[in-house]
């Protein structure tokens, strides 16, 4: 079964980077623009895991990544929340919201395919 | 991926990156200069702030390291002025708008490759930098990616010690693709930890992590892999050591679970260290994850059943859904030969009129069993409502007991999937709004303990279910307040006890006094009616103060087929859903006014409803303009309010097959959907309720409906 990845980030260059790495391993690629359209976009699709921004705006990622714990069927699905801050506060924000996991900005394509599947098999 | 194409990769990304980078220059640029104006609309500060990150963002990705460096020191500047750390003055807003220049200089650069002198922006640099107190060290680290440490040669054992907290798996993390990660290091050894599995299943909640384990790996990869395998959990999620240990080191055998030593998820102690799957007997995120698609039919699967008597069988989703739309094209082709057939005389042809409606009664029959496969007991929804108001009710400190009745009541799978949060919210209002304490209940001679009761049943061709409780039902004194509040409702007004009590779905009402993380998550009722109206139903409520209140959604059986009523308008022919029909009239002139600001309306048995001419709002030639002439159906939105809609005539009703125009075409305004007619012709389904909206907004059509 392809595995649903939905791309959150309001920079067009950064989801394009994410959907096309992805695509180019398998992955099914859904895209939004904030938080708010990533929201409908679950709604729509069978999503298995998230990618999302922090910054965004409308609706910024660990509002999102809240939203969604608290979407029924998706207490367990993989959130990775997109950061360029490396430092921990960001993470354990990240986490506290219920993120799974996070990739720190820039990233290369290997690293990014190396966390997507070390929460989504 | 190959390291070659990967570089290849991001090259072609450039293009929209620098598209992308002027998009943004100018939105900061803009955003900036009304700043400078003096605006105190913190969006524009957070938006000048997000068109440097994300600038500084794709300028990491492609390794352009000048850019980087600037774009760091804006960011952060912008940051303290957005968290008011700074606050804005005429001259800082002017270096603002100076950065976002040097910012434009160092795109540019990037885009044509080339490198600008040291110096640039220096002094812009060292303003933005003493505004946030850092050095431009700082800047410069944070620029330049840690690199990830060499793997360490020759091969260690590691004992791993990882206890995850409860909360762990949810936030996504799964214990089990951690031991996959980590047998893929080298040669593993499991031991799991049950001491902190609870004794009686009923205390074990299924979302929560108990195991711990214990692990031996011998790795070439070295220590930093081994943590690196914990990097997401490590520190709030779990517990884990990492013990560096020579090669003999051999894992204590596992302690027995805390009381029972027969828990029922127990895996066997001495599982075989190098299974395909070390921990799937306890993975408890299964738990988490019940079974979704591979659509069961009527199923319980019985061991032992041998295969002799299986009644049910399971079939893939896509199957069924192709079975219903093949049906949905058979409705169609019925529908077209009928239309055929009424060239023919039924003297004359006695034999095809009775195929005809043997083929027309047979074909609703068959659609009827389609759609029937994909019906589901509503049992699979109910039976999240235990959990949720036991664990509501303890947080609460309230008593409730759950009564469910109908469970055994199907529904179309779709229609269940929509239902599930508004039904989680509404029985998540009762809980916290409706029903009162043990000692509020108590001091109105109530019994302590609070009843719900869920329930289901079919109602001509829909699917009713309600939400009871026995509390205090709504307030709606404060209700009205609120409304008022929130200009919902004008002072004076004055509004029938059931109005009022219509007013909570309203757009916009929050009963803010009483929000709680119980059931004011920042999502209101208005919601749980716009998710409801979106796949056709409705929702009520219900009340009788003192008493107890009830909440009742109803929608249809299934969101495939519909009956509708075919209307012409000029050469077009539109579909009304049947249920929003009240009547249909021709109008004497003295009914229809044109008033002044507010459009075309019509008096009907002295009330006024809004006449909307569907042929002035899709723009149709050679309708009936003149409302005496035509024909007026009055229709009802799920918010209760009329609507006369102008048409020419009714042409019959019909059963249609409902074709999406999002996923065919795109959305348009005032139609829900489409359909195909028996002449091959689309029609489109109206949106009762969209088009009173655009009624109200251009006054039920441009110009005054002039009695011609």
């Amino acid at each position: 079964m392809t595995k649903c990845i939905l791309a959150v980030d309001d920079s067009k260059t950064m989801r394009e980077m994410v959907a096309f790495t992805l695509r180019g391993a398998g992955y099914k690629v859904v895209e939004a623009v904030n938080g708010v359209e990533g929201l409908s976009m679950l709604g729509r699709e069978k999503v298995d895991c998230v990618i999302t921004d922090v910054n965004m705006p409308q609706m910024d990622g660990l509002t999102l990544t809240r939203r969604i714990r608290a979407t029924a069927g998706h207490a367990g699905t993989p959130i990775l929340v997109l950061t360029t801050e490396s430092d921990q506060s960001k993470k354990d924000e990240g986490r506290a919201a219920g993120a799974t996991g996070w990739i720190v900005k820039p990233f290369s394509p290997e690293k990014l395919l190396q966390v997507v599947a070390k929460v989504c098999p | 991926m190959t390291e070659e194409s990967s570089t290849n990769d991001l090259s072609r990304f450039k293009t929209t990156y620098f598209e992308e980078c002027a998009e943004l220059l100018i939105t900061a640029e803009e955003c900036l200069l009304r700043l400078q104006e003096g605006s105190d609309d913190p969006e524009d500060c957070n938006a000048v702030f997000r068109c440097v990150h994300s600038i500084k963002g794709g300028a990491g990705a492609f390794a352009f390291t000048d850019l980087v460096r600037f774009a760091h020191v804006f960011e952060t500047a912008l940051d303290a002025l957005r968290s008011g750390r700074v606050g804005l003055t005429p001259a800082l807003a002017e270096v603002l708008v100076r950065g976002n220049d040097i910012l434009g200089d160092f795109v540019r650069a990037a885009q044509e490759g080339v490198v600008l002198p040291p110096d640039h922006g220096d002094r812009v640099t060292q303003v933005l930098n003493a505004l946030t107190g850092q050095g431009g060290a700082d800047a410069k680290a944070a620029a330049s990616a840690t690199p990830a440490p060499a793997p360490e040669s020759g091969e260690e054992s590691f004992l791993v010690r990882f206890t995850p907290a409860a909360n762990m798996l949810r936030t996504g993390n799964d214990p089990l693709m951690m031991v996959r990660e980590l047998a893929g290091l080298g040669a593993l050894d499991i031991r799991a930890d049950l001491t902190r599995l609870p004794a009686r299943l009923e205390d074990l909640a299924a979302q929560d992590a108990y195991l711990a384990w214990s692990f031996r790996i011998t790795t070439e990869q070295g220590r930093q892999a081994v943590l690196d395998v914990f990097e997401f959990v490590a520190g709030d999620c779990a517990e884990v050591s990492v013990e560096a240990v020579g090669a003999e080191t051999v894992l204590e055998p596992a302690a027995p679970p805390a009381a029972v030593a027969h828990a029922p998820a127990a895996p066997p102690p001495e599982a075989p260290a190098h299974d395909d799957h070390p921990v799937s007997l306890d993975h408890p995120a299964d738990a988490a994850h019940p079974a979704e698609g591979g659509l069961r039919l009527r199923a319980e699967d019985k061991p032992g059943a041998g295969g002799v008597h299986t009644a049910s069988i399971r079939v893939e989703l896509d199957k069924v859904d192709r079975l219903v739309n093949m049906v949905g094209e058979l409705v169609i082709t019925q529908a077209m030969l009928g239309q055929q057939s009424n060239r023919f005389s039924a003297e004359s042809h006695p034999e095809l009129f009775m195929g005809l409606q043997e083929l027309s009664h047979h074909t609703r029959e068959l659609q009827e069993s389609v759609m029937a496969i994909r019906a589901q007991p509503i049992k699979t929804l109910f039976s999240r409502a235990p959990r949720i108001v036991r664990d509501l009710s303890a947080r609460l400190g309230k008593q409730v007991r759950l009564v469910m009745s109908g469970e055994g009541t199907e529904v179309d799978k779709t229609v269940i999937e929509q239902l599930s949060d508004p039904m989680v919210h509404l029985i998540r209002n009762s809980l916290d709004h409706g029903l009162e304490t043990p000692e509020e209940r108590a001091a109105r001679g109530k019994p302590a303990e609070g009843t719900i009761h869920l329930s289901a049943e079919h109602r001509s061709g829909r699917v009713i279910i309600q939400i009871e409780d026995d509390g205090h039902g709504i307030d709606r004194r404060r209700v009205l307040e609120k409304a008022i509040e929130k200009g919902l409702v004008e002072r004076g007004q004055t509004l029938s006890d059931e109005q009022i009590d219509q007013l909570i779905f309203a757009p916009g009402f929050s009963t803010a006094a009483a929000v709680s993380d119980v059931s004011g998550r920042g999502v209101g009722l208005d919601v749980v009616r716009k998710n409801i109206q979106d796949v056709g139903g409705r929702v009520s409520v219900q009340s009788q103060p003192g008493v107890g209140a009830r909440f009742i959604m109803s929608l249809p059986l299934t969101l495939a087929v519909m009956d509708g009523m075919l209307v012409a308008v000029g050469g077009e022919r539109y579909v009304l859903p049947l249920t929003n029909i009240v009547e249909s009239i021709r109008p004497k002139p003295e009914q229809t006014h044109a008033l002044v600001n507010v459009g075309n309306m019509l008096t009907l048995r002295g009330e006024y409803i809004r006449l909307v001419a569907l042929h002035s709002l899709f723009n149709v030639e050679g309708a009936v303009t003149d409302p005496t002439k035509g024909l007026v159906v009055v229709v009802e939105t799920e918010g209760g309010d009329r609507v006369g809609l102008l048409v020419d005539e009714l042409l019959g009703q019909q059963q249609v097959v409902i074709k999406s125009l999002e996923s065919n075409f795109r959305p348009v305004r005032g139609v829900s959907a489409a359909t195909i007619l028996g002449d091959g012709r689309v029609a489109l389904i109206l949106d009762v309720g969209a088009l009173k909206a655009e009624g109200d907004r251009d006054g039920g059509g441009t110009a005054p409906l002039a009695a011609e």
